[in-house]
């Protein structure tokens, strides 16, 4: 039985620090502790609340649905962000390119009069463009100047949150008599069977099925897939491209990558591109799939910066961003039912997210705990 | 004519030491914790405890200077947890410090709506209670320095002296060369015999206080409460404008007031009745930063070894 513990223990640690997965699930592990510490320091009891959690993300076809819609932005943050980092730069500025992507894609989806299969993919395409030129604006700005792109990207955030804000109280855009825009034009929404569903027939049928009537209450769209086919494409590009290598190189060693005949600024340029069309697209779809239209925003609403954690919890792997994304939209959605139910600060939420993101800093640590237990183990 | 030009420029600049003040507290904090070789991209983190602890101290006990002494603690502690990742156990600097934004902002909520009846914004603090302002009714009614001067909390002028102070200790101190030594080269540095994971922690940990100040020098000074999109930002601004200032103190102090500056001048701009939306003014703060980014500062370098681990070689 001893002898066992100790086996155990051992695939333990080579579990959690020899695989980058094992490695995260127990960062994972200990964020949801820390929080659970806040939670009862604080007088809630902390296995109400993640049952709260848990059944606020799953108890309902609606509610996968919601936390689904929640976690596709984030995926498309983060896979930008991922894709920054791994060529070398750092994209604080996904927050700035959402807008623009959202900015873009209510003007596309509002201005045009497209015929049904054609009009989205001409939003969402000038929605990237955008925000690709946007991001690229960074990457020009350090080629050509050595801006340091985490300030060039900082400044940019505003100037975009702005720019929204002073299109929305421009008139042609502007809906009269609120701080919002115009919504698009229904060829240009792409919610799951939005017609069906407001149909006669629709109607009838989704009263004898309730799960499916619970299911598309909610805005349902076609975001979440398209998310995952980013990964996918971003994986491709990054892994099987001539393209993904010289990125790759230019972001594991410039001077390395510029000697080898490798043009550095073209690429920061072209990474700082795809960086801001994906954190585009993640604005794009909010717009088409759920929001379809933009509103007054006071300060910034967060997407780029949770993308930074999605990105650093996915390790900056791209199938990792899907995963990441989708705990993240969960705590989120899920964390913010234990208010109203309980009364407890549903912030707990960002309390986990930041303590996931701390454990994944050290992993040492980890190694040093697990090792100290090992060892305790094998002098008994 | 000249005094109605002389008057406006006044304003804009007592705008600008008002806006400039927290930045400049903040990115004092980063250049202690970069000059040490430990990048700091968690300020905004640090920044956002500091209002709310000075904010709720304020409102409990009614002494500002106390409340903004407790901003820099809870700053500092958030400095001691930033040193323990990245200085104890090597973290990836960056992502210590995105860590510790979020936990920044999700603590402070949290203890907001424990402190405060479940609300994300806290009590107004008493205007009896707020920051002093030293210089208030000194100069003549209607004056130039008057306009400057009146309306300036102490956190001002003591946002200045802390920048010469620092400026001092990193050049002028045999201490604040070491640190710069451990930020440039930690192994020279150790052979040497200095206690290169001492001085990063000291750093560190200053750098959280200054944060934790210029946080304080927003919830206690500039508003007198503190609410959930308070910092929004201010933080990484900061940060930019360390960088912008060369990682140098006098440096990030400029980068800070010509920000402060912008914003100053986008106010002033504000209360007339041109023909240029708002929305198009606020924007020129950051405008400004990048065109002056382009145009007049070349590529900045970073101590050489910001945001490298420094591990002692192994002995076996």
């Amino acid at each position: 039985m001893k002898l066992k513990m100790k086996e155990l223990r051992r695939a333990l640690y080579i579990f959690a620090t020899e695989k980058t997965v094992g490695f995260t699930l127990i960062s994972i592990f200990l964020g949801l502790v820390v929080g659970a510490l806040f939670l009862a320091v604080a007088g809630f009891n902390p296995f109400r609340a993640y049952w709260i959690m848990l059944q606020g993300i799953f108890a309902k076809p609606s509610y996968i649905s919601y936390t689904i819609i929640r976690a596709t932005p984030l995926i498309l943050t983060g896979l930008s962000i991922a894709f920054a980092f791994k060529t070398g730069l750092f994209n604080i500025g996904a927050e700035g390119q959402f807008i623009i992507g959202s900015v873009a894609a209510t003007a596309a989806g509002y201005f045009l009069h497209l015929p049904l299969l054609i009009h989205i993919p001409v939003v969402i395409i000038s929605a990237v463009l955008a925000a690709g030129i946007w991001g690229g604006l960074a990457g020009f700005f350090k080629a050509k100047f050595g801006v340091h792109e985490v300030i060039s990207t900082i400044m940019l955030n505003w100037v975009a949150l702005y720019f929204q804000n002073f299109l929305i109280y421009t008139k042609g855009f502007q809906k009269p008599g609120g701080e919002t825009s115009y919504s698009i034009q229904p060829t240009a929404n792409m919610m799951i069977l939005k017609t069906w569903k407001q149909s006669e027939a629709g109607r009838e049928w989704l009263l004898q099925h309730p799960f499916w009537k619970d299911l598309l209450r909610t805005p349902m769209n076609w975001g979440f897939v398209i998310a995952i086919l980013m990964a996918v494409l971003v994986w491709f590009i990054l892994n099987k491209t001539a393209l993904g290598f010289r990125l790759r190189a230019v972001g594991f060693n410039k001077f390395a990558a510029e000697y080898g005949g490798i043009n550095v600024n073209k690429n920061m340029i072209i990474s700082m591109f795809i960086a801001g069309a994906l954190a585009g697209l993640a604005g794009a779809l909010q717009v088409v799939g759920v929001s379809h239209k933009v509103t007054l925003i006071a300060a910034m609403e967060g997407y780029g910066f949770d993308g930074i954690a999605v990105a650093l919890i996915a390790n900056s792997n791209a199938m990792g961003c899907i995963l990441a994304g989708l705990l993240f939209g969960a705590l989120k959605y899920g964390g913010a039912k234990i208010q109203p139910f309980m009364q407890a600060p549903s912030e707990v939420v960002s309390i986990v997210i930041g303590s996931i993101v701390f454990f994944i800093s050290i992993p040492k640590l980890i190694k040093l705990i697990l090792t100290r237990k090992s060892k305790k183990g094998g002098t008994k | 004519m000249i005094e109605t030009i002389l008057s406006n420029l006044a304003l804009i600049l007592g705008t600008t030491l008002m806006y400039s003040t927290p930045l400049i507290y903040t990115s004092l904090g980063g250049v202690l914790s970069e000059n040490s070789g430990v990048i700091n991209i968690g300020l905004e983190g640090m920044m956002v405890i500091g209002a709310f602890i000075g904010a709720a101290i304020g409102y409990y006990v009614g002494n500002p200077w106390i409340a903004f002494i407790g901003a820099g603690v809870a700053g500092g502690l958030f400095g001691l947890l930033h040193a323990f990742a990245s200085v104890t156990f090597g973290a990836n600097q960056v992502v210590s410090g995105i860590a510790i934004n979020f936990l920044g902002i999700g603590i402070a909520l949290f203890l907001s709506r424990i402190f405060f009846e479940g609300a994300t914004m806290t009590k107004s603090i008493q205007l009896d209670n707020k920051m002093p302002r030293p210089l208030n009714g000194v100069f003549p009614d209607g004056s130039i320095l008057n306009t400057i001067f009146d309306n300036q909390y102490a956190t001002v002028y003591l946002a200045f002296i802390m920048v010469l102070l620092i400026w001092f200790f990193l050049y002028k101190t045999k201490y604040g060369l070491r640190l710069r030594s451990v930020g440039e080269h930690p192994t020279a540095a150790d052979t040497l015999g200095i206690n290169v994971m001492g001085i990063r922690y000291f750093a560190v940990i200053m750098s959280g206080v200054f944060a934790g100040f210029g946080g304080a020098a927003m919830s206690l000074a500039i508003v007198s409460n503190f609410r959930p999109t308070l910092i929004s930002g201010h933080g990484f601004i900061a940060l930019a404008a360390m960088i912008f200032g060369k990682w140098k103190p006098q440096g990030a102090m400029l980068a800070c007031l010509l920000f402060g500056g912008a914003q100053g001048l986008a106010v002033y701009l504000g209360q007339f009745d041109i023909n240029i939306p708002t929305q198009l003014i606020s924007m020129l703060p950051y405008v400004i930063t990048i065109v002056v980014l382009i145009g007049f500062v070349g590529k900045s370098s970073a101590p050489s070894a910001d945001g490298i681990p420094y591990e002692k070689e192994s002995k076996y």
